[in-house]
């Protein structure tokens, strides 16, 4: 399979990435590893007239910590590079979803910015990063900086919040805190190992409340709807509880409400729908199961 | 389009050559450079037949641009045994454990198995299976092609020492 002809740029810094994004956004596609386009490239799914690649920008690969103790990642640092990040797996509902996405070939190329605008409605680590309270860093040439809470950027299949002159550079994530335990937990499709259902757990003591109750509760879903979303009605049923098993079931007949179900030759509605409930129940219970 | 400019260093050799922006890294290895041991089985990114190494990692080589690989360095597995007399030792722990029937997978398993090996000189058998996952085998079954690598890890190793 060939994909159809392109015109190709490759962006030797950023400032030339986001001229080439000026010019030729409209028609352009951005490529990084590649690992989710091309293949959509060579079914001529995608026909971009334009690949700009940026996968030289080494200054957008890479994690640091910023001064307030939040981690910044490179939108180019690659799964592989996630997982050998002791500061990254420190978060352990990443080190759940890591090793699950594609395989060690995919994860040697493909890179988490490109995850994110990707934007598949089933892919793992959106979800991840919702549960997070993830903010990402978008820059253009003309406009700068602006900082979009992961939340506000996922818009719906395959489609971001990102302008057309946007390039995504920054992930920045939370400290993670003593006081939180989580989990990502996903019923796999066998041969792609996209989510059939796959829920990431956050539970927080902000305060340490003496009746054990966890008041900071976050719940992200993905395979599911149109795009990875916080299960807002199962987080307000579970916060203020301890969690018990009681609370957690009540929460998890939620984890769908107001969502359009999606159905497909792996899973009619009704099994993704009780199945988003199964793994939103092993995230909560492997969450409640890690220190805090 | 017009072709593009580019260098590999493949197999420790430097190659220049120019190619259509849309040409596949497996393409270029293959049809241009004329190394046919890299497969190319589903060409969707999904059987492993033609896992390179690039820059050292296993990467598959039909869902790679060769201008991405523009200036990388490119190991197939004509590089394992390269006077084609003796076998590199994980590819003696192929024949030695039955690791392969037709064969068309082997390439692809010894690049994915190398990378392994390169961060874990001693995989247990986990390590093995997580790192073939993306590799499809139709015909010897994995549990021969796992034992290979175990052996041929074991191998590279009193070579090493």
């Amino acid at each position: 399979m060939i994909p159809a002809p392109f015109a190709y740029s490759r962006a030797s810094s950023l400032d030339e990435a986001l001229d080439l994004l000026l010019r030729h956004g409209e028609e352009a596609r951005v490529v990084a590893g590649g690992q989710s386009l091309l293949p959509l490239m060579k079914l001529r799914l995608a026909r971009p007239e334009r690949l700009i690649d940026i996968g030289r920008l080494d200054a957008l690969r890479g994690i640091h910590r910023l001064a307030d103790g939040r981690l910044a990642i490179g939108a180019l640092t690659t799964y592989a590079e996630l997982l050998d990040s002791p500061a990254v797996m420190a978060y352990a509902l990443v080190t759940d979803a890591l090793p699950t996405i594609g395989d060690v070939q995919v994860r040697n190329r493909g890179t988490i910015g490109g995850a994110i605008v990707h934007a598949d409605p089933a892919s793992d680590l959106p979800a991840v990063l919702l549960a997070l309270d993830a903010e990402l860093v978008a820059r253009s040439a003309e406009r700068g900086e602006r900082v979009v809470p992961i939340g506000d950027a996922l818009l719906g299949p395959f489609t971001t919040a990102l302008e057309r002159d946007e390039l995504l550079v920054e992930i920045r994530l939370p400290q993670a805190s003593g006081a939180y335990g989580s989990a990502y937990r996903k019923l796999a499709q066998r041969a792609s190992g996209f989510a059939i259902a796959g829920v990431a757990a956050v539970l927080g003591r902000t305060d340490a409340p003496p009746d054990g109750a966890f008041d900071d509760v976050r719940l992200a879903v993905t395979g599911v709807g149109e795009q990875p979303y916080r299960a807002s009605a199962a987080e307000a049923a579970l916060a203020g509880t301890a969690c018990d098993a009681a609370a957690v079931a009540t929460a998890v007949a939620l984890v769908t409400d107001g969502i359009e179900v999606g159905a497909d030759i792996h899973a009619d509605r009704e099994y993704r729908a009780a199945m988003a409930a199964v793994m939103a129940t092993r995230a909560i219970e492997a969450a409640l199961e890690r220190p805090r | 389009m017009d072709d593009v400019a580019i260098r590999l260093v493949v197999n420790g050799r430097a190659r220049e050559l120019a190619v259509e922006p849309r040409r596949l890294l497996v393409e270029t290895i293959r049809d241009d450079l004329g190394l046919t041991g890299t497969k190319v089985g589903c060409d969707t990114g999904q059987c492993g037949a033609c896992t390179v190494l690039l820059d050292g990692a296993a990467v598959k080589s039909c869902t790679v641009l060769a201008v991405q690989a523009d200036g990388a360095e490119v190991r197939t597995v004509e590089s394992l045994a390269p006077d084609r007399e003796t076998l590199h030792p994980l590819q003696g722990a192929f024949v030695e454990h039955h690791g392969l029937q037709c064969g068309y997978c082997t390439p692809g398993m010894l690049m994915a198995a190398l990378d392994l090996i390169a961060h874990d000189p001693d995989p247990d058998d986990d390590a093995i299976r997580a790192a073939i996952d993306g590799n499809l085998c139709r015909c010897t079954g994995y549990q021969p092609i796992i034992e290979s690598i175990r052996a041929g890890a074991a191998a590279m190793r009193e070579g090493a020492a």
